[in-house]
């Protein structure tokens, strides 16, 4: 993480520090924070709207490019995840600020160069689960919505999963598309299609049992993966 | 003096005494000549031992003579029975045997009885074996456990002489038996052990014997009666001298190396054979020796299953195949197909449910055996109708005037219970009983019904079998029909006493309640300004009876009698609603065209078509077409045909009904998700907490008495709760499902 943060935590932390040292400490300590909010909030004005104050889709673009991330890339949906955004497309300040405060960052650089630690973070078998449930419910767009249409499904599964269960990704986002009964998914079977990639021995599907509580889109996607020929 | 002074006995001079007495004992049963024992002999044997156990001491002999007591039996039996019995074998040796412990046992009852004072006292004092058991143990001791074995090789040589057909001593073998058992003085150790097992063995091998034999030479037929002459015999050995507790056990030993061994001869298709050529008898042969040992029925009772499924399937097969043969023909044709079908398949029930009652005795294996096999062929469905349809139809027939089927009131109660008994195997209720309310609703509303009376048994019937929600909407129907004709009166009245609100036209009313009856379409059909007036006036009537109630005009169903003045005649046609209308419609224009009169009528295309078929292509042609072909297109014309005529002077013009099979169908696939989904919320609720497999499992359970869920539906009903916040998964075990309050 950047350096100026770790210098401040081991200050917090020390025990034997004497309470006149600590009191200057503290202000000392106090006044970086300040400076850090303050080149936080900078930052969130340079790409919020100017008339609404919030990070609209044009903001998210324009820090898009300062990242060199594309847009619809898995990281700006981790970064959402870290500052537990509500609405797609938009962040607020206070989740701005949430998010970078947990980052430890303050800066555009310090951002860019934190990414590959939040990949990891959120790979982390702890965390995954989560961010993969926020991940759905963050693309609900309306209000009320608790489904996502088929074609939105398949470019988030691929987004999300596609690194971690790339050949279950791709059969089942080719399942997906050739089928019919289905046109929405629900948070039920997003969740469980991650416990499938978790529990279920793929290709072979030797352990799968329709007889347990799956969701019937994936009994179907067992069946349709049997029924078709091996590559 | 000489009373109470009693002079010491010594023992020598005692058992002297007593000795003598013995000796003359032994003689009496060695059949010596020898007087019999007076009273006064008795009396002074027993006063001798008395008095030798009462003495003071050292002059108490009580277990001398206890001793001595088992001495003499001991020496009796080793110098004069054994012997006797060493020497002989076979019958010889056991009516010797026999004899021997007739004569032991009454020695025994003597001795005891000089003996006796010791029984009561010194025995008691010390806990020592009674007199009778000392006997009884010395002759077991002594003489059964050296001769038992050639006892049993003599007893199993004459059962098996008597099993070739010999007249064997069937007394002497009880006799023998018995000392078997009462060797063990209470325990049947000694029989079972000595004699029981050896005897199981040889029969084991005398009847696998016997098998091989048979299955060479014998058909089925006569392997069988044979069989069941030795289990009679067999029987008739344990009833008079084997022991009763052998019973059980011979018969298994029998029925297993007899019909172990027989496996072949009841292969499937041998048996199958049996049934196919109605070999009554013979199955209850089969069945009475089967039934020996349960496990064996099993295979039985699979045969008898797959026969009856074969059977059944046979008649469907014959059923599609008359079908298919008759293509496109005349609906009554197909009809009387599917009647021919139902009544071959409850003939079909009838002959072997026969079978299940005499030649299987009831037993439940059969019963589940037919229950199977008749819900495997009858689930099937015939020529894209479902069997729950042609029972719906079949009892349509019957029920209904002009029905295919006349018969008496007898025979039409009795085929409605067997369609009653048939039901049970059809897991569709559910849409059986939506067909059944289609076709009642017609014949109520069409006054189609024979009799009114059958209406209601067969109800009453459904509801005894099924429950009172299967029939409790169709019972609604009847009733409402009951109160339409009571409302009617009162109309009939309100008229009379209102005649400025008199229609003109006689007028009659159903009403009928909507939940009960079936749904139908109501159309917004066109009608005349006289048949709009008697809907007003009934309307007004029926505010005044109540309050807060919607009529819906049907006029699908309703009829019309109206007046066609031909040249020749004026004759009265009886036609539906619609007829009339479009009949109607030629008051004011002499042509019309099809989409003049759709628009006029603004009826849909289906129904227009199927009206002005009936009025211009059937039997009785009222209207004209141009061009005058069979069918009904968009670009026909019409016109009235003055010229019509017939001899009668009141005809009745047949619309065929719409096709209601489809809407059935689909309604029934309706009910049934709710259904699914309120017996799911119902479980739920009361466990609060479930496992998937069991809530799928209790699901089915509940709703297996009108359908049988398809899992996958199930599946899905509960994904749908899911969504809607009626349950959730838990957390920690994807399995396991919670109810959201």
């Amino acid at each position: 993480m950047t350096r100026a943060s770790k210098r401040k935590s081991d200050n917090h932390t020390s025990p034997s520090v004497k309470s006149a040292r600590v009191d200057s400490v503290r202000s000392a300590s106090s006044r970086a924070a300040t400076k850090v909010q303050e080149r936080v909030d900078e930052l969130y004005t340079k790409y919020a709207n100017k008339s609404s104050s919030i990070i609209d889709p044009d903001g998210i673009e324009a820090l898009c490019s300062d990242l060199q991330v594309d847009h619809t890339d898995v990281r700006i949906l981790m970064l959402a995840w870290k500052m537990k955004a509500q609405k797609q497309g938009y962040f607020t300040q206070d989740e701005w600020r949430r998010g970078l405060k947990a980052l430890k960052v303050d800066t555009i650089n310090k951002l860019k160069k934190t990414l590959p630690e939040l990949e990891r973070e959120v790979l982390k078998v702890e965390n995954f689960e989560d961010f993969y449930q926020f991940a759905f419910g963050y693309c609900l767009t309306e209000e009320k919505q608790k489904c996502l249409d088929i074609e939105s499904t398949c470019i988030l599964i691929d987004l999300v999963l596609g690194l971690k269960y790339q050949p279950q990704v791709d059969s089942f986002i080719k399942f997906l598309q050739s089928q019919r009964d289905y046109k929405v998914v629900n948070m039920d079977q997003w969740t469980n299609f991650l416990r499938f990639c978790q529990e279920i021995s793929f290709p072979d599907l030797e352990n799968y049992d329709t007889c347990e509580a799956w969701p019937l889109i994936l009994d179907n996607f067992v069946e349709w993966m049997k029924q078709k020929p091996n590559v | 003096m000489m009373m109470n002074q009693r002079n010491t006995i010594y023992f020598e001079q005692g058992w002297d005494f007593m000795q003598k007495g013995i000796t003359k004992l032994k003689n009496i049963l060695e059949g010596l000549p020898e007087p019999q024992f007076s009273s006064e002999d008795y009396m002074m044997l027993y006063e001798t031992i008395f008095n030798m156990s009462t003495q003071k001491r050292p002059f108490d002999y009580s277990q001398q003579l206890y001793d001595k007591y088992r001495e003499s039996i001991e020496e009796y039996i080793t110098t004069t029975v054994l012997p006797c019995l060493m020497e002989k074998r076979d019958e010889f040796l056991l009516r010797e045997l026999v004899k021997r412990w007739l004569n032991h046992k009454i020695m025994i009852r003597w001795l005891s009885k000089f003996f006796c004072y010791l029984d009561r006292y010194f025995i008691v004092r010390r806990s020592l074996p009674s007199l009778k058991e000392v006997g009884l143990a010395c002759f077991r001791d002594l003489v059964y456990q050296e001769i038992n074995g050639k006892v049993r090789d003599a007893v199993i040589s004459l059962i098996d002489q008597e099993r070739e057909g010999e007249q064997i001593d069937r007394a002497l073998l009880k006799n023998v038996l018995d000392i078997f058992v009462e060797v063990g003085m209470g325990l049947m150790d000694y029989y079972e052990s000595d004699f029981e097992a050896a005897m199981l063995k040889d029969t084991e091998a005398y009847y696998f014997q016997k098998a091989s034999n048979w299955i060479s030479d014998d058909s089925c037929p006569d392997f069988m009666s044979k069989a069941e002459e030795c289990l009679e015999r067999e029987r008739d050995r344990v009833s008079h001298y084997l022991h009763s507790s052998s019973g059980t056990k011979l018969l298994g030993v029998f029925s297993y190396s007899l019909l172990n061994r027989s496996g072949d001869v009841f292969s499937v298709s041998g048996c199958c054979a049996l049934l196919r050529d109605d070999k009554v008898e013979c199955l209850s042969r089969i069945y009475r020796l089967f039934s020996l040992t349960p496990l064996w029925l099993e295979p039985v009772a699979n045969m008898f299953k797959q026969h009856v499924t074969a059977e059944g399937a046979a008649l469907v097969k014959q059923a599609e195949d008359a079908a298919s043969n008759k293509k496109e023909e005349k609906r009554d044709d197909v009809e009387l197909h599917e009647q021919i079908f139902v009544r071959k398949v409850i003939e079909l029930y009838d002959k072997f449910m026969a079978y299940v009652n005499d030649c299987f005795l009831n037993h439940i294996l059969f019963h589940k055996a037919l229950k199977e096999a008749f819900e495997v062929f009858l689930n099937k469905g015939v020529a894209g109708s479902s069997t729950a349809e042609l029972l719906a139809t079949f009892c349509d027939n019957i029920l209904k005037k002009g029905g295919s089927e006349k018969l008496t009131d007898e025979a039409i109660e009795e085929t409605l219970e067997k369609v009653v008994k048939l039901l049970v195997f059809i897991s569709d209720k559910d849409l059986f009983a939506e067909f059944y309310r289609k076709k009642l609703a017609r014949r109520l509303l069409f006054d189609k019904s024979v009799n009114d009376w059958h209406e209601r048994s067969m109800l009453t019937k459904l509801k005894q079998q099924y429950g009172f929600q299967f029939t409790s909407k169709m019972e609604g129907m009847v009733t409402d029909l009951t109160l339409s004709r009571e409302n009617q009166t009162s109309f009939e009245e309100y008229l009379s006493n209102n005649s400025n609100a008199n229609p003109g036209i006689d007028f009659t009313v159903t009403v009928l309640t909507t939940g009960f009856w079936p749904s139908y379409k109501s159309s917004d059909l066109n009608i005349k300004a006289e048949m709009v007036k008697c809907v007003e006036v009934f309307r007004e009537f029926y505010q005044t009876k109540t309050e807060h109630r919607k009529l819906t005009w049907i006029y699908s169903l309703g009829t019309c009698n109206i007046n066609g003045n031909f040249e020749s005649k004026t004759i009265e046609l009886i036609v539906t609603t619609y007829q009339a209308a479009a009949l109607l419609l030629f008051n004011t224009s002499d042509r019309l065209s099809y989409q003049e009169i759709m628009a006029q009528l603004n009826l849909s295309d289906d129904d227009v078509v199927r009206l002005l078929h009936s009025l211009s292509c059937a039997k009785y042609k009222i209207l004209n077409k141009e061009p005058n072909t069979k069918t009904i297109s968009p670009t026909d014309v019409f016109e009235f045909n003055s010229k019509f005529t017939d001899k009668k002077r009141r005809i009745k013009i047949f619309l065929p009904p719409v096709n209601e099979k489809k809407k059935v169908i689909e309604d029934v696939v309706k009910d049934r998700r709710y259904a699914i989904d309120a017996a799911i919320v119902r479980i739920m609720k009361s466990r609060k907490l479930l496992g998937y497999q069991q809530l799928v499992m209790k699901c089915v359970e509940q709703l297996g008495c009108m359908f049988k869920p398809d899992v996958k539906a199930v599946k899905k009903r509960i994904e749908d709760l899911i969504t809607r916040d009626y349950l959730e998964r838990d957390e920690d075990k994807p399995n396991l499902l919670k109810y959201l309050a």
